[in-house]
Formats: C-alpha cells, sequence, structure tokens
C-alpha cells in the first residue's frame, strides 16, 4: 500500500539536546536515547497508566517491556527522551519500515502530560531524525484521541487515511 | 457449532487456519473454509487454494473449501454466515506494525465492524 505523504517537506526541526521549561514549569532535557537507556525507560513504562497504550504498546509486563524495547532502541532507531531530573518523563521513537520510511510513536508519563513535552518530544525527534537523513514518517493514532491528532497537525503531520479504525498520518521531511 | 472460517493468504490467516483445524478436530465442529484474495496480502486466489488444501490434507479432516470472489470478502463473509446460519465467524489477524503497534486489516474490521454473527480474532 502506497502512502500519502504532503507535497512539501516540513521546515527544520530542533536537534537534541535541548532544555525546555514546560507549563507546570518544570525544567525538562530533551536528549537522544539509546540501548544504554534501556533501564530508566523500562522504569518509565513500568509506570506507564494502562489506560494510556494505544493499540497493545507499550506491553505491561517487565518481560515484555524490555523485548519490545529492544526493537525500538536498535541501531537503525531513532531516539529521544524527555528527562526531568534522573526520572524519564517521557519517549519518542522513530522505527524503520521495509520501505525506507520511519513509523513514529510517543509517549508522555500521566504525570507530565499536557504541559507541552509531547511537543519538545515530538519536534526533537523529527530534527534528530533530519539529521540522520530520514525523511518519511507516518505514524497511526486512534480517532478519539484528538489532544493527539492536534498536536500532529501543530507539528505539520497530514492526514494520508482515515478509512479504518486508526487513522495514518504522516510527514515529508 | 458451524464454523465459518475465512482465508485471505496472510501469514496470520494461515496460522488460523492450523489453529482451527487443531481445534476442530478436538471439538468435531462444523468447519467450512472460505478462500479470497486479500488486498492487503500479494497472493493470488490459487496460491491461497493450494496452500489451504494442503493443510487441511495434512489435518486429515474434510472441511467444505469455497471461494469468494470480488472486491469485498468481508462483505461476502458476513453474508454468508448470515444467510446459512453460521454460529461464528473466524479471522486470523492483528499484525503488528514496525513498532509493535496491533493494526487490523480491512476485511477483518468489516466483519467486526457488520457482522451479526459472533467473531473469533485469532491473532
Amino acid at each position: 500500500m502506497t502512502r500519502t505523504y504532503p507535497d512539501e517537506p516540513a521546515g527544520e526541526f530542533p536537534q537534541p539536546p535541548r532544555t525546555i521549561t514546560d507549563r507546570e514549569d518544570r525544567t525538562i532535557d530533551v536528549i537522544s536515547a539509546d540501548d544504554a537507556d534501556t533501564e530508566s525507560l523500562v522504569e518509565m513504562y513500568l509506570d506507564f497508566d494502562p489506560a494510556d497504550r494505544a493499540q497493545g504498546i507499550p506491553p505491561v509486563k517487565d518481560e515484555a517491556i524490555r523485548e519490545w524495547l529492544e526493537t525500538i532502541l536498535d541501531d537503525d532507531c531513532v531516539n529521544v527522551v524527555a528527562k526531568h531530573d534522573d526520572t524519564v518523563a517521557g519517549h519518542a521513537t522513530l522505527v524503520p519500515d521495509n520501505e525506507d520510511e520511519h513509523e513514529l510513536a510517543i509517549f508522555v508519563l500521566q504525570a507530565y502530560q499536557g504541559a507541552g513535552i509531547g511537543t519538545a518530544l515530538v519536534e526533537t525527534l523529527l530534527g534528530h531524525g533530519q539529521a540522520e537523513g530520514i525523511d518519511h514518517v507516518w505514524l497511526t493514532v486512534e480517532r478519539w484521541n484528538d489532544p493527539a491528532i492536534s498536536l500532529y497537525e501543530k507539528v505539520g503531520f497530514e492526514i494520508s487515511s482515515a478509512e479504518s479504525f486508526e487513522i495514518e498520518m504522516a510527514i515529508r521531511l | 457449532m458451524k464454523l465459518l472460517l475465512g482465508v485471505g493468504g496472510s501469514e496470520l490467516s494461515y496460522q488460523a487456519l492450523t489453529e482451527t483445524l487443531e481445534r476442530v478436530s478436538e471439538t468435531g465442529d462444523e468447519l467450512t473454509v472460505v478462500i479470497f484474495e486479500n488486498e492487503d496480502s500479494d497472493a493470488d486466489l490459487e496460491t491461497v487454494q493450494q496452500r489451504v488444501q494442503e493443510r487441511i490434507d495434512e489435518s486429515g479432516l474434510e472441511p467444505p473449501l469455497r471461494h469468494i470472489d470480488g472486491t469485498s470478502p468481508g462483505s461476502e463473509l458476513v453474508n454468508i454466515a448470515e444467510s446459512e446460519e453460521f454460529d461464528r465467524i473466524v479471522l486470523g489477524g492483528g499484525g503488528r506494525s514496525p513498532l509493535g503497534k496491533i493494526q487490523l486489516g480491512p476485511v477483518v474490521e468489516f466483519v467486526l465492524l457488520n457482522a451479526q454473527t459472533p467473531v473469533t480474532l485469532i491473532r
């Protein structure tokens, strides 16, 4: 199935590392991550509210979380995390598919949602992706998830398919 | 119980076939297998027919094997299940995206939303 991308590439996104102040006045570092960050990410996903899961991820159990992280922290993936002191508050990832395009997902712990961290994570992830030469990024989002959909639209994603259970969105970098 | 199993040529649909055949040889349920071309898999009907027939032969069971032609296999499955009073539709599906999200194909989605018959999704 061929995916429809916006005609025009998006502008330049900021690259990690960045430090932002969120809407709760917390200082948040947005930095790149790899498999060396596995333990702190396991900790974040063990704290993750199961009600915030989407389409079966993140997994719930320790072992399944580790197995899943192994895939998405692989060398050919791009990852950034948002850190508040030593706590990982959010994580965003780009994972390659078979067509040299990348699937995006983002997770923010409940206590840190609604404070602008998600937007900072997505923008910084896309900046990191641009620096790595990634030019096609897509994602799926549940059709009831309005906050997520408007976040993605604000960043420059456009809806590429709305025919199935989930909405598919895409951006050209 | 009268079971209607749809196989569209995806790997998950063959897995569902294998699991259903195993289960039916234990329960003695009355199974009908329907094959179709799933637009999400590249297999043509002939290839699907061949692979399905092989698995059926291995199982030692002899369920009737039927074809659905046309572009709306989901809608046809629902029609057959209702008009011939099947008790359950069985489908394989729910593959994973590159980063692990579960995704349902168009046929599975259509059947789940439109069937009046109970549906079992094997994933």
